[in-house]
């Protein structure tokens, strides 16, 4: 024992203790405090954005689902007037080959097991529910604090006993929920969640565009409280695997693209590029007409809850909530995650109260992950069809078969014959349950559709569009370096090291950075060239400030990878 | 524990609020009136304490009946439980040292003990950090009140309530700047450093202090309520003993800062003057391989 660790002992019995610690204050956290609270255990939540939300992005609909234990309005019942945007009640998705374009009602699938559905933006709606969590919370002696970010666990003889923070002394405690979203720091500290396979991931990029609610209310045909969702798949992303979409909010729009990460990484794909072909596709001009000012740019992982949503998310004391237990569902057009975030929330806090209440609080995870498979999350997360047909349909060999079918003149003819079938196909959640993640399901069928059953584009009259238009020829998205410096704020030290510089070990990150580019030097990860000994050497240097800390390079290229110190950092206005 | 936090009202010096004549003299008409800077360090460091160890935080004043305002700031901004004023025409126009012995009597008045008494790092007009020192000497010279040591340039601040102790980090500038560190005994009177930095590393500090904080805010919506104001005689003063007639300075006059002669040539140069223009761009050429 060191004279530190003598010295870290002597302290333990000195440490502030709670019967409840939650990391986080997003949908999961809020949802687990909340639950914990009405249920009069004492409940810190430790959030370590300036304000909850300030760190967060999502695409974002909310779900509530029919089946689900917990909703985010049952738990916070004025929710949905306060701190979600619209009702999201029209649902499409759009096939795009080159100018044409077929256009599919996703209805069924978007309200099967749906309640209510709503857009909503993170920074709005996450602080509303800090408020309401402080004042739950604070009634069990605990309460929210923000500023405050949680580095690691603390440990006791090799048990986990609480955490330990960058602000404040370490905190014991009898459960831990590690609700601090993808990038979880405790569930890596626990070993139970890694960066290693980029094909464990997908990569979200979203601009939030400014927009009149009347202006909303025309261009989308939505009442005042209504609003629509509208999916893009197709040839619009130079084959990178992924789509984008576009949601109504009450005065703007979330316009993003979200992408399998390791096929953005081989393309060599900008993310950014590929959000400004979404941005700047004639398809899109029949909403934006020409006008456009982007309030925010902002980016995040996303989880593939096929892959990677932990079926045992726990390890003693310590259980994982949403993101952080990989607990993101994207099948096909099925996008949702803080609904699973918010259930499972509720669940842990369910899981503890039972296991406190039966004398023996440690067997809390044990009961948090039988309820979660009984309650069927895990069922949705990680459905038994995919893992059955996965193997198969992710297999090279059938991909090529399948694209040469599809194309064919065969494939084409049984496409028109079944157009409605295709329609159906899309709309069921028995068959996305089972779309691999190839090429063949994001671009070919999709381009596919579009070229055999699509109409071309209609092109905006530019009589129709107003005077004060920006630009008559479309619009035209800040750059890079404009998108930047409108998110740059002190991030403290440098909280990522770039452990191996060399282009072959971490080249991918300069363009698979949502902040960085090629050949463009205001981005974090830079491509340069040194000269040592007369010879070149091609090499990638880290500046963290223009960081949004979305983990990105944390998979692809070989880093020490932290959070900033609570306060420190990018601060999503949106979000 | 009971802190009392001595503050002034000062003109506001931040750009765009501070108004001055052609002469170059403030416009006191023209410019608000803040609470100093330094008091609300020395009221941060009162809520520290109240933090830690609970008690209570009076602020207290001297001057016209405008500071109100000052005080009300105090506590919607920082922290307050009450709010005391001294204000009274005969205290007008004093020095720091019939300032002194007015607060003083203030102070006595308000609790003959208190715990704490914390004065901010001198004043943004009169710059003299004066007041607080001599406040205590008044004590000293004053029988009838407990002699309190004077802790002054405190970065860093920790009671001990139990022992009737404070411990303290002084910054001391002298040809090296040093921390010292020094253990009195309560009560006592302890002037912040403008470096003091408060320091909450426990979970409950924060939560109180967001409590507090809270509380506080709402309070400064009707501070009348938590105001007391006392005058001359409310303090039986004798006015010859305080304000301009009891100040011994005596202004002899007010020299301007004379203004640094500029060492660089300047040259106006037309934006729309291409001619202009071109000589510039020749000028700047020379430096642009970073030389």
């Amino acid at each position: 024992m060191t004279d530190a660790d003598a010295a870290g002992a002597a302290e333990t019995a000195d440490h502030e203790h709670y019967e409840a610690v939650v990391v986080g204050a997003g949908p999961g956290g809020a949802a687990a405090a909340a639950a914990l609270a009405r249920q009069d255990v004492e409940t810190l939540v430790l959030e370590r954005g300036v304000d909850a939300g300030s760190k967060n992005v999502s695409g974002g609909l909310i779900y509530a689902e029919e089946s689900a234990p917990y909703t985010i309005d049952g738990l916070f019942p004025d929710f949905r007037e306060a701190a979600s945007e619209r009702p999201v009640d029209e649902y499409y998705i759009h096939n795009v080959a080159g100018d044409r374009v077929k256009t599919f009602d996703l209805d069924r699938v978007h309200h099967h097991d749906t309640d209510w559905c709503d857009s909503v933006l993170r920074r709005r709606m996450d602080s509303w529910l800090a408020e309401r969590v402080h004042e739950l919370t604070r009634e069990t002696g605990g309460g929210l604090l923000t500023e405050v970010r949680v580095n690691g666990l603390l440990r006791e003889n090799g048990e986990i006993v609480g955490v330990t923070c960058d602000e404040i002394d370490p905190i014991r405690a009898d459960l831990i929920v590690a609700a601090d979203g993808v990038n979880s720091e405790l569930a890596r500290d626990a070993g139970l969640m890694d960066w290693d396979d980029p094909d464990d991931w997908f990569q979200g990029v979203k601009a939030v565009v400014d927009m009149d609610p009347d202006v909303v209310n025309d261009r989308f045909d939505v009442d005042p409280d209504g609003g629509a969702a509208h999916l893009f798949s197709g040839d619009l992303f130079e084959g990178v695997r992924g789509g984008g979409f576009l949601y109504t909010n009450e005065d703007s729009l979330s316009i993003g693209t979200v992408f399998h990460l390791d096929s953005l990484t081989a393309e060599r794909a900008e993310p950014h590029e590929l959000l400004d072909g979404l941005l700047t596709h004639p398809l899109l001009d029949r909403w934006l007409q020409g006008e456009y000012e982007e309030r925010e740019y902002s980016a995040k992982l996303v989880p593939d809850s096929k892959k990677v949503a932990h079926p045992s998310p726990h390890r003693g004391r310590l259980l994982l909530v949403g993101d952080a237990a990989g607990q993101m569902q994207a099948q096909g057009p099925i996008i949702k995650g803080m609904n699973h975030a918010v259930t499972a929330g509720g669940l842990a806090a369910e899981a503890f109260v039972e296991a406190r209440t039966r004398g023996d609080a440690s067997k809390a995870g044990e009961l948090y992950e039988r309820k979660l498979r009984e309650e069927g999350v895990m069922e949705k997360l990680r459905p038994r069809r995919y893992r059955a047909s996965r193997a198969v349909s992710e297999n090279d060999a059938v991909n090529r078969l399948g694209s040469a079918l599809i194309d064919s003149p065969l494939g084409a003819a049984g496409l028109r014959a079944a157009e409605g079938l295709a329609e159906r196909a899309f709309n069921s959640p028995l068959l996305l349950g089972m779309v691999p993640d190839t090429r063949f399901s994001y671009v070919t069928v999709p381009s596919r559709i579009a070229e055999v059953l699509g109409e071309p584009i209609e092109e905006r009259s530019y009589a129709d569009s107003s005077d004060d238009a920006d630009d008559e020829d479309g619009v035209r998205p800040p750059d890079l370096a404009d998108r930047i410096g409108d998110l740059t704020y002190d991030v403290g030290d440098p909280h990522i090291e770039l452990l191996d510089e060399s282009y072959e070990a971490s080249g991918a990150a300069v363009t698979a950075c949502p902040v960085s580019a090629e050949a463009f030097g205001g981005g974090c990860y830079r491509d340069e060239r040194i000269q040592t000994n007369g010879e070149e050497k091609r090499v990638v240097s880290l500046d963290t400030q223009p960081c949004i800390e979305c983990g990105t390079c944390a998979v692809v290229a070989d880093t020490e990878w932290e959070h900033p110190s609570g306060g420190k950092g990018v601060e999503f206005k949106e979000g | 524990m009971h802190t009392v936090v001595l503050t002034k009202g000062v003109p506001d010096f931040r750009e765009g609020k501070v108004a001055f004549d052609e002469d170059g003299h403030l416009e006191r008409g023209k410019t608000p009136t803040v609470m100093n800077p330094n008091d609300k360090i020395a009221l941060r460091a009162a809520l520290q304490e109240k933090v830690r160890h609970g008690g209570t935080v009076s602020l207290l004043s001297m001057g016209p009946p405008g500071y109100e305002e000052v005080l009300q700031e105090g506590m919607r901004e920082v922290y307050a439980d009450d709010l005391y004023l001294l204000s009274d025409r005969e205290m007008a126009a004093a020095d720091t040292w019939a300032t002194s012995i007015t607060i003083t009597t203030g102070l006595s008045k308000l609790d003959p003990e208190p715990d704490l008494v914390v004065a901010g790092f001198k004043t943004a007009d009169g710059e003299t950090g004066h007041t607080g020192p001599q406040t205590t000497w008044c004590h000293h010279m004053n029988d009838a009140l407990p002699d309190r040591s004077l802790v002054t340039h405190v970065v860093a601040l920790d009671v001990d309530p139990e022992a009737d102790t404070l411990r303290a980090k002084r910054l001391v500038e002298g040809d090296v700047a040093e921390i010292e560190t020094v253990e009195t005994d309560l009560p006592a009177f302890v002037v912040t450093d403008p470096e003091f930095d408060p320091s909450y590393h426990k979970a409950a500090h924060r939560l109180r202090y967001k409590d507090l904080r809270e509380e506080t805010t709402e309070r400064a919506e009707s501070y009348e309520e938590h105001l007391t104001t006392w005058n001359h005689e409310d303090l039986n003063l004798d006015p010859d003993f305080i304000g301009l007639d009891g100040s011994p300075t005596i202004v002899s006059g007010v020299d301007p800062i004379p203004q640094a002669p500029s060492e660089r040539e300047a040259t106006v140069v037309s934006p729309d003057d291409a001619d202009e223009m071109e000589a510039v761009v020749d000028e700047l050429a020379a430096f642009a391989g970073g030389d």
